[in-house]
């Protein structure tokens, strides 16, 4: 029986009374929902498989959700993420800890390239990795040279240039009249800075590539090598770079600015509360307590890279991974991208106009 | 200088020594897209009076409101209704587009072209959106139309001219789903023959309906089957009968009683199905990737627009379509102006005849009033005369008058006064 409606301006909201026939997922963490049954095939109202009996009224909307589900599957995922910092800090070592294989560069390729380079080079490498029949091609960028040499002036520059490019690739592919069907997306989704162990505060060079880098791309801070720090140590060093981050307008993931809804802020306060994540990486395991973990063993006792009362890195894997990963990827998107974008098609148009001294609208008419 | 390189390794399969958490994107997303909501746009083309409103009351289990149209439309419009369901915790904005009036024109012959604008005009909103510089296109309300049911008329025969027309100009512009309207008016043998003719009708024109998707193993099977089910023979009823113990949608006839989800009677349950159990997310993908690739393409190509080579920077496609918007607007200006300047240049010459025209009639006015002054003076002068002469006249008969007068005071007779009234 139609059901009462309310009319809201021009359209009406219709509540529709509904026995779903199976499960749908619920939001969880780490837990891919099995026995996700596709609408059984061609069946007559009630013989739907594995659920209770359907109430006539049921139209099937919510079917959509396994439908994108599929697609997704089908399609398969892209991540790619940059790790920034000085040499000796266990960038490579916290990647391969993360993605639990050898993802890194320096693991992939020959130990030939120990040296600490002259100037800073940007060095990508791309896996296919695959998890429960989900397919993931990860991206990780390096930086070495960075921060290394005497004098590190614009140090962040090639970085930028580096992430700008790939804006700029993926922009050159949209305005395409001939598009294809799926543009292949090699902007950079997080950026991971690790900020050395000192323990007392941010140095300037961390200040200024924050600074620049947290306008275009989304920034990750950790604390590297944390196992250097105790416990109150660490909290200090926390809290005073949390206050030199506020103090200089430096907004890391996630941002405050973007959250969407309370729900959102509430979440993201509680990550916010706890940014920089101090870190350890390791890709070795170890026998502890009659399991096996990975860990760094020292004389003084093992360090379980897993265990939240030793250090952060189980936070750090659950917000890239496993709950925020796609919320980085659309605020890349639909954030960082969308204005390089107008950046971009504004000076483009001002830019080449005034270098020939014609007017505007002749220039690019003229264009074509 | 820096350096700046990338090695991929495409089809290396990294193998993971535990368990990462990435399995959870999928969940990520759809969540994503939870909180987003879904957009879904049906249009439904057929003439007036096949139950294309009922059919969607029943589809979406709900009343939708409006009136049965009228039979005297002028042409064909397309009236749009937004709905907002929600189905446990999927928020779906439905619109529903129909043709009102379709076929009910005497002269048919540009039914078809309001619909084709109207898919056109949503295509060109989407394209204007993404074109801009400053866009939102994550919040943007998506009006394209993601599935097109063609009613077809029960005759039983074959699909009409019209149909066909019609069909050949939508195919390759939005996903269309065929369906025999109000088959409960067919027998079963003659709609396995009216189906069969349909197909074959459809093929030999060249009409391309849309394909239920078979490369997904999970869909393949039920999606082909469907697919040879084609076009769905449909019964919409959104009324409730009692069958044995349970009350069902169905239509009621003195002979039987025609039920909307039983298999048997009627295709209702697979056009369900298909339409959004299965394969609603398809026909999304299918009206961007495709349909709507095309549109953008064609306008751009149409516009004078290239691909650029890999050198040349990259143009704001909005900016240059303003600007050559605002080439054309200068241009209609330009002949306004030659047209303005045309007018004027003609005014003044007629202007000119005119005066020339009113000088003369001034001169001929000045000459007539001399002519006449003329004359005047002549008739003036000869009344003068005449008077003259009358008043000469008088003078010389009184003086006559005088002289008898004293003859007769001299000679005094009654033979004078004879001679005088003689003389009289």
């Amino acid at each position: 029986a139609p059901i009462p409606v309310t009319r809201v301006d021009e359209t009406a909201v219709y509540q529709m009374e509904v026995i779903p026939s199976y499960s749908s997922s619920a939001m969880s963490e780490a837990v891919v929902p099995d026995a996700m049954m596709p609408p059984a095939a061609g069946s007559l109202y009630g013989e739907k498989a594995g659920g209770p009996v359907v109430d006539f009224s049921y139209v099937g909307i919510d079917a959509i959700l396994e439908q994108m589900r599929r697609k997704a599957m089908k399609q398969g995922f892209e991540l790619n993420i940059m790790v920034v910092g000085q040499s000796g800090l266990g960038k490579s070592t916290l990647m391969n800890t993360l993605f639990k294989s050898k993802v890194s560069r320096k693991s992939v390729l020959a130990a030939a390239q120990e040296k600490i380079p002259k100037t800073i080079e940007i060095k990508s490498i791309s896996h296919d990795i695959e998890e429960k029949g989900v397919r993931m091609k990860l991206t990780v960028i390096d930086t070495p040279g960075f921060g290394d040499q005497i004098n590190n002036e614009n140090c962040w520059q090639p970085i930028m240039k580096f992430i700008n490019d790939q804006y700029e690739a993926y922009l050159q592919e949209e305005i395409n009249i001939n598009r294809k069907k799926r543009i292949p997306d090699s902007r950079v989704h997080c950026c991971i800075y690790f900020i050395p162990p000192t323990g007392h505060c941010l140095r300037p060079l961390d200040v200024e590539f924050m600074r620049r880098l947290s306008k275009v791309v989304n920034i990750v801070p950790v604390i590297a090598k944390a196992d250097t720090l105790t416990l109150e140590e660490r909290d200090f060093f926390k809290k005073k770079i949390r206050e030199e981050l506020r103090a200089n307008g430096i907004d890391v993931y996630p941002q405050k600015e973007f959250d969407e809804d309370a729900e959102d802020r509430m979440i993201n306060e509680k990550i916010r509360e706890m940014i920089p994540f101090a870190v350890v990486g390791s890709d070795q395991e170890y026998q502890v307590n009659g399991r096996r973990l990975l860990g760094r063993k020292t004389k003084w006792g093992t360090i379980e890279v897993e265990n939240i009362a030793h250090c952060e890195f189980a936070y750090l894997r659950d917000l890239l991974i496993r709950t925020h990963m796609q919320n980085i990827k659309d605020i890349t998107s639909s954030i960082h991208y969308e204005m390089y974008r107008v950046r971009r098609l504004n000076e483009n148009n001002t830019v080449v106009a005034h270098a020939n001294g014609i007017p505007e609208h002749h220039l690019a008419a003229h264009e074509m | 200088v820096f350096q700046n390189d990338m090695i991929t390794y495409s089809a290396r399969a990294v193998p993971l020594s535990g368990h990462v958490g990435f399995d959870s994107m999928p969940d990520q997303l759809v969540n994503k897209s939870v909180n987003h909501g879904f957009c879904f746009n049906i249009l439904c083309v057929g003439e007036t009076g096949l139950g294309k409103s009922t059919l969607m009351d029943t589809l979406f289990n709900t009343k939708f409101e409006g009136e049965p149209t009228q039979h005297n439309q002028p042409g064909v419009q397309l009236k749009s209704n937004t709905y907002e369901l929600q189905e446990s915790n999927v928020r779906l904005k439905l619109t529903v587009v129909n043709t009102v009036g379709f076929g009910d024109q005497i002269n048919k012959e540009d039914s078809y072209k309001s619909i084709v604008e109207f898919i056109d005009a949503q295509f060109e909103a989407y394209l204007q959106e993404e074109l801009k510089i400053k866009r939102t296109l994550h919040s943007y309300h998506d009006t394209r139309i993601h599935a097109c049911l063609y009613f077809i008329a029960p005759t039983g025969h074959s699909l009409k001219s019209l149909d066909l027309v019609t069909m050949k100009k939508l195919d390759s512009k939005v996903n269309i789903i065929p369906i025999i309207a109000k088959s409960d008016a067919i027998s079963k043998s003659e709609l396995t023959k009216f189906k069969i003719k349909i197909t074959s009708e459809l093929v030999s024109n060249g009409v391309q309906i849309y394909q239920f998707p078979t490369d997904d193993e999970t869909v393949a099977e039920i999606n082909s089957t469907m697919n040879g089910h084609l076009p769905f023979a449909v019964v919409g009823s959104t009324e409730e009968v009692k069958i044995g113990n349970k009350m069902v949608k169905a239509r009621q006839y003195p002979w039987g009683t025609v039920q909307v989800e039983n298999e048997n009677h009627c295709d209702f349950v697979k056009l369900r199905e298909m339409l959004i159990r299965v394969n609603m997310e398809d026909l999304r993908e299918q009206t961007h990737t495709r349909h709507y690739e095309l549109y953008r393409r064609c306008k751009l190509e149409e516009m004078g627009f290239k691909d650029t080579d890999p050198d040349s920077k990259p143009f704001s496609l909005q900016e240059t379509y303003e600007a050559k918007r605002n080439e054309f607007m200068s241009e209609l200006q330009k002949k306004e102006e030659e047209m303005r300047q045309m007018f004027v240049q003609r005014v003044k010459e007629k202007e000119a005849e005119l005066k020339e025209a009113e000088k003369e009639l001034h001169e001929k006015f000045d000459r007539l009033k001399k002519l006449h002054q003329d004359e005047k003076k002549k008739l003036e002068d000869k009344k003068k005369a005449l008077d003259d002469e009358l008043n000469m006249f008088k003078q010389k008969k009184t003086a006559a008058e005088l002289l008898q007068n004293q003859a007769q005071q001299a000679g005094g007779s009654t033979t004078l006064k004879r001679d005088k009234e003689r003389k009289k």
